[in-house]
């Protein structure tokens, strides 16, 4: 049994290096250089698959891939299985395990062949004319059976051990396909050596068609000669990259181009550490498409059943691989090129048999080289039915009658059948560069028109198929230097196009598959059309077809031609579908890349990020920022640790990493100007040492992002950003400095990380800082709150801001980011006599919220003007103009009832409210309920007194504290309203947002 | 018109189909209408539906420049939910949820809503914050929308990753059970034949070029590639070419338009049964009935007419399938494809009328407009009919971005 349907003598294969693979459990023997397909073609293995909805027998259709039927679950082992695999392209190495999918319980006795039983009840569209009733039973019954049904193979369940990779590269020529006219393209474009040159093929070895033909001479060599001295010249030529087992993808604007190239799933044992995949991103001068065509099937009653293949794969399959489905072989065509694979198999020792749907006088020179090789031939014959079932077993045909029908039946006995109903260029990628397709009827296909970026066909891809004009026309595309490869060549060219066989019959359950995959019949698209859907978009998406796994590449032409049939209009007429990206099915990974856990978004971190780890900290993402959220020590909870940190810093003090907040530098003799235009407040009179706490509003007059600004000489601004703002900022200022603000003269600096930032803040942050710090008079007088000095701290130069965010006095330690982390270091260490504590952000929150200052982003949402949050002191009223000045007065921004920022108390201290809790007045009123506004913050305060409303001398033992948007809050003040819990709804009272030291003297001292 | 049914597909089977009729005729233009939609999508059907269904208008022509539902209605990924945030977006899109749960029989044509269950992940604090705010708002405004622990989440949703190994691992999740999916094609079919069947005309391969004004400024007719039409009202649902239209008629409209990507995986036997999105990491995937795991990706950043988008959009957006679902990095990705979006300001849509008696647009639905497609075309009728926005759609009118009464939902789920 092994090996049965081996061809002695014939193929590619390397007969020397046997190798075993699995089927369904069961051991293969085959050989290096086979695929999966060829070696269980090679083994008889016919019957590998079931289709997709009537499950019925499948085999090998195609040689590459275009295959629509034999998919296969392939299994490389440790998590490395996937569904779906083409076994055409599948190449085969010792250990591969393949399985086939889609039946239950096994292959041969599958209860989906039901559904072909009962297919008259399945005709195009049947779901969406029924499973209605009752409505709920879509989702619970209908859908979850029909879901089952359906599919392919089973997902993979384990996460993939592989890796991927990306590369990048421009090339002046980027040539897709390794076929006669890619190579000649290749030979061409590089002979000169000016160009950089990258040829792709998807397949293991250049060669293409060629590697099939046993017959042609190029330049005197046989084709597979040609092929190998083609390959060793460009292989010398330095400005030549050759990229085997890579496929063009996918075509996008300004010629970028992606290519998937398959680095490891050849082999048993890859090395360790080697990438699976690497998706090349190409930047191309011009592209060569020279991507060749498909053959069409011919479609009627019956032309699935396993041993039934295309008459140029069938070719493929006994010259390449050395392989026959059967030895009695028929050959159906409506064209000429079968005929040369009628030949070669006879020549392979097999009876051959052509049934010609031409009429005698319409063939050509084909029937006399076929007739001396013995072949008998049926012309003016149509195909109307096969027997057999996991494998063919006869091709019922008829001679055609003038009248259209067709006469007497007979049936040739066969056990392997190829059919040929025609070619289809390959014009996927042109099509998704937007080049015009136009229909040329000689042909019977679209080729290529008019180009819309830079790139041009050649060979096979626009209909170009005898192989000598292939050559040239491959060399004319690679700009024809150097003599063109000649060719002599006895195959031939030319079909008649024949869209559903003629036959005498019309059983409900003869099914003329046009789409193999998706069990699309020529009755569906029948159907389709006689139910009013006319563009071939609608009838692509009512019958699915040309929506399966191998995207239509067999099946879209006959279905079109199907349609303009029935339509009695022309094929263009009736239009062809858009080829969408990716040519071939490509792997989720490949486009993935390397972007996987830490890789999958940088990690910003600070020069201080190592001492919070080591420290035990809990961290937060902010934007792409690591930030530390708190530190816990030994067990401690969050709320503990956070409680104990917010106690430190009004008690003592603390430590807090500030350097993720985005910095700009802003300098030039316009830099005050610019700001002024920018931020809403005031920037002309600021003196150079002074800081001032900015707001910027969008274009809209909401709040877009907030920061202190120091002003650190006449013509330079030290900013900082929110720590998610930052770009934005960044990139709003760049935009209206270059498109609006074009006559003020200055530059912006992202200087982000160049600073580490050390906040020092609580009442004993002065004495903690100031015997670190030389040059700068730290009294109170001479560097007062919301002020910056330059000088140096430790011996590094800094900005040292005399700023808070916590209501206390305290520092903000600007160095150069390589000094962060000692000088931290530094101030910790000097801080221990005070118990110096690091507090994360979340610590900086509470105490923030203490004091009722906003943050961006949380107290605001994009819909916030600065009145609402009580901070319209900072709009300047005499300014003539600033950004959002205009919107600020639109009517809904200056309406009354708008939600202004509040403090909310929860009339049990204990209650916690949920950020994002909803206000409201009445609890009762009925759904949908009228709301005032959400609770933006909300924290356990250990600073604010239990009872009261944050009497800052009161010894605060602790309590939730709120602040809220709500309507017209300013003015419920004192009232009391109600918020959301998970539960139902708890009593709140409104105050002012201020929930400890409201006079602000403790950032002065 | 054959009625869709079990019984009458059973009887179909035994006479090879012959009786099914077409699913809509294919006329000619008439020389006037009552009232025309510009734009044969499901929003532009659907309101012709509603209009001759409820509103006893009888002239109606749909035209459409190329093939119905060939716009974004069959290019989405068909997520269907309402937990939206501010009380105008509830109001519209629960309007629609509950049109969907009755279209199929509404219709007779099977839509294939599928309330499968729409989670949308949170990945940091400020996520969870904002999912919450989400989840209070619905639950006052009737809308079905929860929060779910990661582990919540993870029982929902097997395939999804909860571990801490991933870049931005997920902090919970705000579920709303009502959402879910519905074939796209069949929404735009249904409406079509329903539509028909009252009378509508729908018009294919048919293009405005101009939208005509009488003495009095009022709309007179339409110029198209198959002659002149008569008609005193016009709806322009014209998605992502909503101002190439408008411009024929003179007006500018505050929207810009943008590629949309989106891509299927190849088939396989059920492995997802809700619907994820993530806002954060840019992730939104579903499985079809068919099979397919069916991705969303993000808009360009440039402003475009192509169908197409760049590579890199589709690669972020798999980046994030990998990271949350790592199972899924040996699937492959079948086909992707690109639609062009209308977006506004403040993201929200434009039910309007304009400056421009008889002239209404539904438009600006952006990257989320398949939901609403029931709801926007019901209540889009309602006005069309009455010259008086009803009131589900009144808060979206063109005047909120003068007055500044804008619904601004994507300000309010994004970062700042």
């Amino acid at each position: 049994m092994s090996h049965a349907n081996r061809l002695a003598g014939r193929g590619r294969i390397d007969r020397s290096k046997p190798i075993i693979i699995q089927f369904n459990g069961r051991e293969v023997p085959a050989y290096h250089g086979d695929t999966a397909a060829s070696a269980l073609i090679a083994n008889g293995i016919l019957h590998v698959g079931r289709s997709f909805k009537y499950h019925r027998p499948r085999g090998v259709l195609a040689a590459g891939a275009e295959e629509p039927n034999a998919l296969l679950d392939i299994d490389r082992g440790n998590g490395r299985r996937d569904p779906n695999n083409r076994a055409t392209v599948v190449e085969a190495f010792d250990g591969l395990v393949t399985r086939s999918q889609n039946h239950w319980p096994s292959l041969k006795y599958d209860v989906g062949t039901l559904n072909d039983m009962a297919s008259p009840l399945f005709s195009a569209g049947f779901y969406y004319k029924t499973f209605m009733w009752p409505s709920a039973a879509w989702k619970r019954v209908y859908e979850p059976v029909i879901r089952r049904a359906a599919g392919l193979g089973k997902a993979p369940t384990v996460p993939d051990p592989d890796r991927y990779v990306h590369s990048h590269a421009h090339c002046d020529v980027l040539i897709s396909g390794a076929g006669p006219a890619g190579l000649a393209a290749a030979l061409a474009a590089s002979v000169d050596g000016s160009r950089r040159i990258i040829i792709a093929d998807e397949q293991n070895e250049f060669g293409g068609t060629l590697l099939h033909d046993l017959t042609s001479t190029i330049d005197g060599l046989s084709a597979s000669d040609w092929v190998a001295q083609t390959v060793a010249t460009l292989s010398q030529r330095s400005n030549v990259r050759m990229l085997p087992r890579t496929t063009v993808v996918a075509y996008y604007n300004h010629n970028h181009i992606a290519l998937n190239q398959r680095l490891t799933d050849h082999q048993s044992n890859p090395s360790k550490g080697m990438a699976r995949e690497r998706l090349w991103q190409v930047r191309a001068g011009e592209v060569i498409a020279a991507t060749g065509a498909h053959e069409r099937p011919l479609v009627f009653a019956g032309n699935d059943r396993p041993g039934m293949l295309l008459a140029d794969s069938l070719r493929a399959f006994i010259n390449r691989y050395g392989v026959t489905p059967g030895r009695n072989v028929v050959i159906a065509t409506s064209g000429a090129s079968a005929y040369q694979a009628a030949i070669d198999a006879k020549s392979a020792g097999l009876f051959v048999t052509i049934v010609d749907y031409r009429k005698r006088d319409e063939i050509g020179d084909e029937r006399l080289l076929a007739t001396q090789a013995g072949i008998e031939i049926l012309d003016n014959h149509s195909v109307i039915g096969s027997t057999g079932r996991t494998q063919v077993t006869g091709l019922i045909v008829a001679p055609k009658t003038a009248s259209g029908g067709v006469g007497d039946v007979r049936t040739l006995n066969c056990d392997a059948v190829g059919m040929s109903g025609g070619w289809t260029p390959v014009v996927h990628l042109v099509s998704q560069s937007r080049a015009k397709l136009v229909f040329d009827t000689a042909l019977d296909a679209f080729i290529p028109g008019e180009a819309y970026q830079s790139e041009r066909s050649a060979g096979a891809c626009r209909g170009v198929y005898a192989l000598d004009e292939c050559l040239a026309n491959g060399h004319e595309a690679g700009s024809g230097a150097g003599a063109a490869p000649s060719a002599k060549s006895s195959e031939a060219t030319g079909f008649e196009p024949v869209r559903l066989m003629p036959t005498n019959r019309q059983k409900l359950r003869d099914k003329a598959f046009v789409d193999f995959q998706n069990d699309v019949t020529a009755k569906d698209i029948n159907l389709a059309v006689q139910e009013g859907f006319q563009s071939i978009e609608h009838v692509k998406r009512y019958t699915t077809t040309g929506m399966a796994t191998d995207q239509g590449k067999t099946s879209n032409i006959n279905a079109l031609g199907i349609v303009a049939g029935a339509l009695e209009l022309t094929p263009p007429d009736v239009g062809t579908t858009t080829f969408r990206p990716p040519y071939t099915p490509t792997t989720f990974g490949a486009f993935a890349g390397q972007a996987r856990g830490v890789l999958f978004d940088p990690e910003r971190i600070t020069p201080m990020h190592d001492w919070a780890v080591k420290k035990g900290a809990k961290f937060e993402d902010v934007a792409l920022w690591k930030r530390a959220w708190y530190f816990p020590q030994g067990r401690e909870t969050m709320h503990d640790a956070v409680q104990r940190e917010c106690r430190a810093v009004r008690e003592s003090v603390g430590i807090f990493d500030a350097t993720t907040l985005g910095k700009i530098e802003v300098v030039g003799p316009d830099a005050a100007e610019f700001l002024n235009r920018i931020y809403t407040n005031s920037w002309l009179k600021l003196k150079p040492g002074r800081c001032r706490y900015g707001l910027m509003l969008k274009e809209d007059g909401y709040i877009m992002d907030d920061g202190v600004v120091a002003r650190v000489a006449d013509d330079r601004f030290h900013i900082t950003t929110t720590t998610g703002g930052a770009p934005r900022v960044l990139g709003h200022m760049e935009d209206y400095l270059q498109t609006e603000f074009t006559d003020l003269k200055l530059s912006l600096t992202s200087t982000t990380e160049q600073w580490a930032v050390i906040a020092v803040q609580g009442p004993n942050a002065r004495d903690v800082v100031a015997p670190l710090v030389s040059d700068i008079d730290m009294s109170n007088d001479a560097f007062p709150h919301m002020s910056m000095r330059e000088g140096k701290v430790c011996g590094v130069p800094c900005r040292l801001f005399r700023v808070s965010f916590t209501g206390e006095a305290g520092y903000e330690i600007n160095v150069p980011s390589d000094y962060g982390e000692a000088v931290w270091e530094a101030v910790y260490a000097a801080g221990q006599p005070y118990d110096i504590t690091p507090y994360g952000t979340e610590t900086m929150h509470v105490l923030r919220a203490e004091k009722g200052f906003i943050i961006v982003g949380q107290e605001t949402d994009g819909t916030v003007t600065p009145e609402d949050v009580g901070l319209s002191g900072l709009v300047s009223k005499v300014k003539a103009d600033f950004v959002g000045k205009r919107s600020l007065a639109r009517p809904d921004l200056v309406a009354e009832g708008r939600k202004q920022l509040v403090g909310l108390l929860t009339l049990d201290p204990d209650v916690l409210l949920d950020e994002g809790a909803q206000i409201v007045d009445d609890p009762q009123a009925a759904l949908p309920m009228p709301m005032l506004g959400h609770v933006t913050s909300s924290y356990v305060s250990p600073n604010v007194a239990r009872g009261g409303t944050g009497d800052p001398q009161q010894s605060g033992d602790g309590r939730s504290i709120a602040m809220a948007m709500i309507a017209g809050g300013h003015s419920r003040v004192g009232t009391r309203l109600y918020a959301t819990t998970r539960e139902g709804f708890t009593e709140v009272q409104v105050t002012k947002p201020v929930f400890f030291d409201p006079d602000g003297g403790r950032a002065n001292v | 018109m054959t009625k869709f049914s079990a019984f009458n597909v059973a009887r179909n089977a035994f006479s090879a189909s012959k009786s099914w009729p077409k699913q809509w005729r294919n006329p000619e233009p008439r020389a006037s209408y009552d009232a025309v939609i510009i734009g044969g999508g499901g929003h532009g059907l659907g309101t012709a539906y509603y209009l001759a269904k409820e509103h006893g208008l009888t002239k109606i022509a749909v035209v459409e420049k190329g093939w119905i539902g060939g716009g974004n209605t069959g290019r989405n990924t068909t997520i269907i939910r309402s937990n939206y945030l501010y009380d105008e977006s509830a109001g519209i899109y629960e309007h629609s949820v509950k049109l969907w749960e009755k279209l199929s029989q509404e219709l007779n044509y099977n839509v294939m809503y599928s309330p499968r269950g729409v989670l949308m992940l949170a990945h940091n604090v400020h996520d969870v914050q904002s999912s919450m705010r989400h989840v209070y708002a619905d639950r006052l405004n009737g809308v079905d929308n929860e929060w779910l622990s990661p582990e919540e989440c993870k029982a929902f949703c097997p395939p999804l990753n909860i571990s801490n190994n991933i870049r931005y691992p997920v902090m919970g999740g705000a579920l709303q059970r009502r959402g879910g999916v519905a074939r796209h094609d069949a929404v735009a079919w249904g409406y079509a034949r329903g539509a028909d069947r009252l009378g509508v005309d729908i018009i294919q391969n048919c293009e405005v070029l101009r939208i005509d004004r009488d003495a009095a400024g009022t709309v007179s007719g339409i110029e198209t590639t198959r002659g002149y039409i008569k008609t005193a009202k016009v709806g322009v649902v014209a998605a992502g070419h909503t101002s190439v239209v408008m411009e024929r008629a003179g007006l500018r409209m505050p929207l810009e338009s943008f590629p949309l990507q989106a891509l299927v995986s190849e088939p396989i036997k059920p492995i997802f049964p809700c619907v994820v999105m993530s806002n954060t990491v840019h992730a939104y995937i579903s499985q079809s009935d068919k099979g397919e795991l069916v991705i969303g990706a993000g808009t360009d950043q440039y402003i475009s007419y192509s169908q197409q988008g760049g590579l890199h959009i589709a690669a972020h957006t798999l980046e994030a399938i990998c990271e949350l679902f790592p199972q899924f990095r040996r699937m492959r990705m079948l086909r992707n494809w690109g639609g062009i979006v209308d977006t506004t300001y403040d993201r929200s849509p434009i039910l309007s009328k304009t400056s421009i008696p008889g002239l209404y647009v539904n438009c600006g639905w952006g990257t989320g407009g398949f939901k609403a497609t029931p709801g926007s075309a019901h209540v889009f009728a309602a006005s069309m009919a009455n010259d008086e926005m009803h009131p589900i759609a009144a808060p979206f009118s063109l005047n909120r971005f003068q007055s500044g009464r804008l619904i601004d939902e994507a300000a309010a789920a994004v970062a700042h």
